[in-house]
């Protein structure tokens, strides 16, 4: 099987294509993703190729729809929920948090809940504050969840076609930028384990650890560091929950300098929980400077262009964090 | 050995105390679920029992009614009042008496408590401590069999509180618009905790929203088996035909408060008492024996039976392991077949 240059959507729909083609218990539940092919194209042809029974169109009822994915799952389905702005996982969060992630431990283990959860997260597309949220740090806080979020093509169909494979619920949250953006992708129905982080990119002076967006910007930003004579090496996290601290405190162990870097706003955020991680464990005795988060601003997102930019991490942040920390002590 | 009570499965539409043994089981499920539930009161009572647990106490004739509709291979979802519709799907009483008494052997290890006990052998998916929270999760167990061309069907149960909640127009609507195999079984026994149903609702039946989905919606003497039975039996037969979804509305009482904390503040002792007056026991075992299908004495030994069954679960369940904390981490999430 070969690898062809397709979009981090398509390898979504590719995914989602082949999982139904192989098991007549997976199907798709979700606003607009019948005739309309998504609110972001996701779905695209998919009604076209399963029909309206398994590419089932919902009514906007975002705990109605989680619920019914939840009670499907119990009974032997593998349902795939679009949600069509992970923002509106607010108005399903019983059944996410008090139903979907406890039903297996709760009730004594005899039952499990094997749904996805697909949303788009993240900010740049000029669609304000209830539309551009990274909420993953939400999710990643209940017991329960497994919390994903694919940084490339590959990894949107890999870990898609493992949250599908695993018996418990998956979130698997993707960044509204990356839908249009391509990369090389396995024809073959190739999974990406969850619960393992990935080294993108090795250098010898410092690490930087990323997720979803952040981790593209991240490889960019080494790139031109590389030009000046910093070499990074770049960690993307690709599963928040369960977190594989593992190649990141070997990273620190061998660089001694780690930039965290997210768009969802610092307090209380993800990277809070890798720093704290790190505080904790024998590799902070190879820390030469303060570990150092580059976050989004603790504030909602703004609408206007150079407003929303200017609250999340942009690549020259991320050069000049990576600068400032080189520099330190 | 299982301790079961046996539940009527794929009656004939008959009423439940027209023949002797559809009599039988049905007074056998009514007292299970009173003797069931005065035991854990009383044990509670007495610093045996710890937690917190919702007595149905009052409202048997709803929930064993209700399940006397269904076969055998459908499934429930119930509520944190949920004792009757487990016994009523053929729980095991000492696995729930284990569960409530914090014990390895319960239905959830010791986990979930009197609130969260499911049982996978009978359809039971979950007693839930979400008012309305088991309502889309009915809903999407009856998408699946509708989806996988089975003929079972799903009995939701929940409150009149339930009704007030975002989750029910949802997951109606949505059994409505593709015309699931669900029955909507609202047990309204006036109360949500404390706010009475003609403070919480503007509307005089709770049926009466059926109409807000286009389905039929039916209020029911909850306190009658036989009332019960028939609604349920026709919102069955509705469901397996293909015909989606039906409310019934089962008017009923809680004896009991709310929960451990209720001081009854908010209704009088004089209501209680009247609706004491309206037990769903006696009204049964009283036709019953007046139709001359039982007699008193047989509906005595039927109570002793149960009575037996029960002490049989809590001397099993006491003397059963404490649930063990060890295997808690483990249990979180399920194994991966094969590993990951």
């Amino acid at each position: 099987m070969t690898d062809r240059i397709i979009t981090y959507s398509e390898a979504i729909r590719e995914a989602i294509g082949q999982a139904m083609e192989a098991d007549p218990n997976v199907f798709m539940l979700g606003e607009d993703i019948g005739i309309y092919g998504g609110a972001f194209g996701v779905s695209g042809d998919l009604y076209h190729r399963f029909g309206a029974d398994r590419i089932r169109d919902t009514p906007i009822s975002e705990l109605g729809i989680v619920g019914a994915a939840v009670g499907a799952a119990l009974v032997g389905m593998k349902p795939i929920v679009e949600i069509q702005f992970s923002d509106f996982t607010a108005q399903a969060m019983d059944q996410i948090v008090n139903q979907a992630a406890k039903i297996h431990f709760m009730l004594g283990g005899e039952l499990s809940v094997p749904m996805v959860l697909r949303a788009p997260i993240g900010s740049g597309t000029g669609a304000a504050a209830q539309h551009s949220q990274s909420l993953e740090a939400w999710f990643a806080h209940v017991p329960g969840l497994k919390v994903v979020m694919p940084a490339t093509a590959q990894d949107a169909k890999g870990l898609l076609l493992a949250a599908i494979d695993d018996p418990n619920p998956v979130l698997v949250l993707e960044h509204k930028l990356l839908y249009k953006t391509s990369g090389p992708v396995t024809e073959a129905a190739v999974r990406t384990p969850i619960g393992k982080s990935h080294v993108a990119r090795t250098g010898k002076d410092l690490v930087i650890v990323a997720t979803g967006v952040m981790v593209s910007r991240s490889l960019e930003a080494a790139a031109a560091l590389s030009e000046k004579g910093i070499e990074a090496t770049v960690i993307d996290v690709r599963t928040l929950s369960p977190l594989d601290m593992e190649p990141i405190e070997e990273a620190v162990r061998a660089t001694g300098r780690i930039l965290l870097v997210q768009e969802a706003p610092k307090h209380v955020g993800f990277m809070a929980e890798v720093s704290a991680r790190l505080a904790e464990g024998k590799s902070l005795y190879s820390l030469e400077a303060p570990i150092k988060r580059l976050c989004g601003m603790d504030i909602p997102i703004p609408y206007a262009p150079q407003l929303e930019k200017a609250v999340v991490p942009q690549i020259p942040n991320i050069i000049q964090a990576v600068e400032d920390l080189i520099r330190e002590p | 050995m299982a301790n079961t009570i046996s539940p009527l499965f794929g009656h004939n539409g008959a009423p439940l105390s027209e023949s002797a043994d559809t009599a039988r089981a049905t007074l056998a499920g009514m007292l299970a679920v009173r003797q069931f539930e005065e035991a854990v009161d009383s044990l509670f009572a007495r610093g045996l029992m710890h937690g917190t647990m919702h007595l149905s106490i009052g409202q048997e004739a709803s929930a064993i009614g209700a399940c006397a509709a269904l076969e055998q291979t459908d499934f429930i979802t119930s509520t944190h009042r949920g004792h009757g519709h487990c016994i009523g799907k053929g729980a095991d009483l000492t696995r729930m008496m284990a569960e409530l008494l914090a014990k390895q052997t319960g239905y959830c290890r010791g986990r979930g408590g009197s609130m969260h006990i499911a049982d996978a052998s009978t359809g039971n998916l979950g007693a839930n401590g979400i008012v309305a929270g088991g309502i889309p999760i009915a809903a999407g167990a009856a998408l699946a069999q509708k989806m996988k061309g089975t003929d079972r069907v799903v009995m939701c149960f929940f409150g009149d509180g339930a009704t007030n909640e975002g989750a029910f127009h949802e997951a109606v609507n949505l059994a409505a618009i593709w015309d699931l195999p669900v029955i909507f079984v609202c047990e309204n026994n006036k109360y949500g905790m404390s706010f009475s149903t003609e403070k919480s609702m503007k509307v005089e039946h709770i049926a009466d929203r059926a109409a807000a989905y286009g389905i039929p919606g039916i209020t029911v003497e909850g306190n009658d088996a036989d009332a019960v039975y028939a609604a349920c039996n026709d919102a069955v037969l509705r469901a397996r035909a293909g015909h989606g979804p039906t409310l019934v509305e089962n008017i009923t009482y809680r004896w009991k408060g709310h929960s451990k904390s209720d001081k009854n503040l908010y209704r009088t002792k004089e209501e209680i008492e009247d609706w004491k007056h309206k037990d769903p026991i006696v009204k049964f075992e009283n036709r019953v024996i007046e139709l001359g299908v039982l007699t008193r004495e047989e509906c005595d030994a039927i109570a002793a039976d149960i009575r037996e069954k029960i002490r049989a679960s809590i001397s099993e369940a006491t003397t059963a392991p404490d649930s063990d904390p060890a295997e808690l981490l483990a249990s979180v999430y399920r194994a991966i077949e094969g590993g990951n």
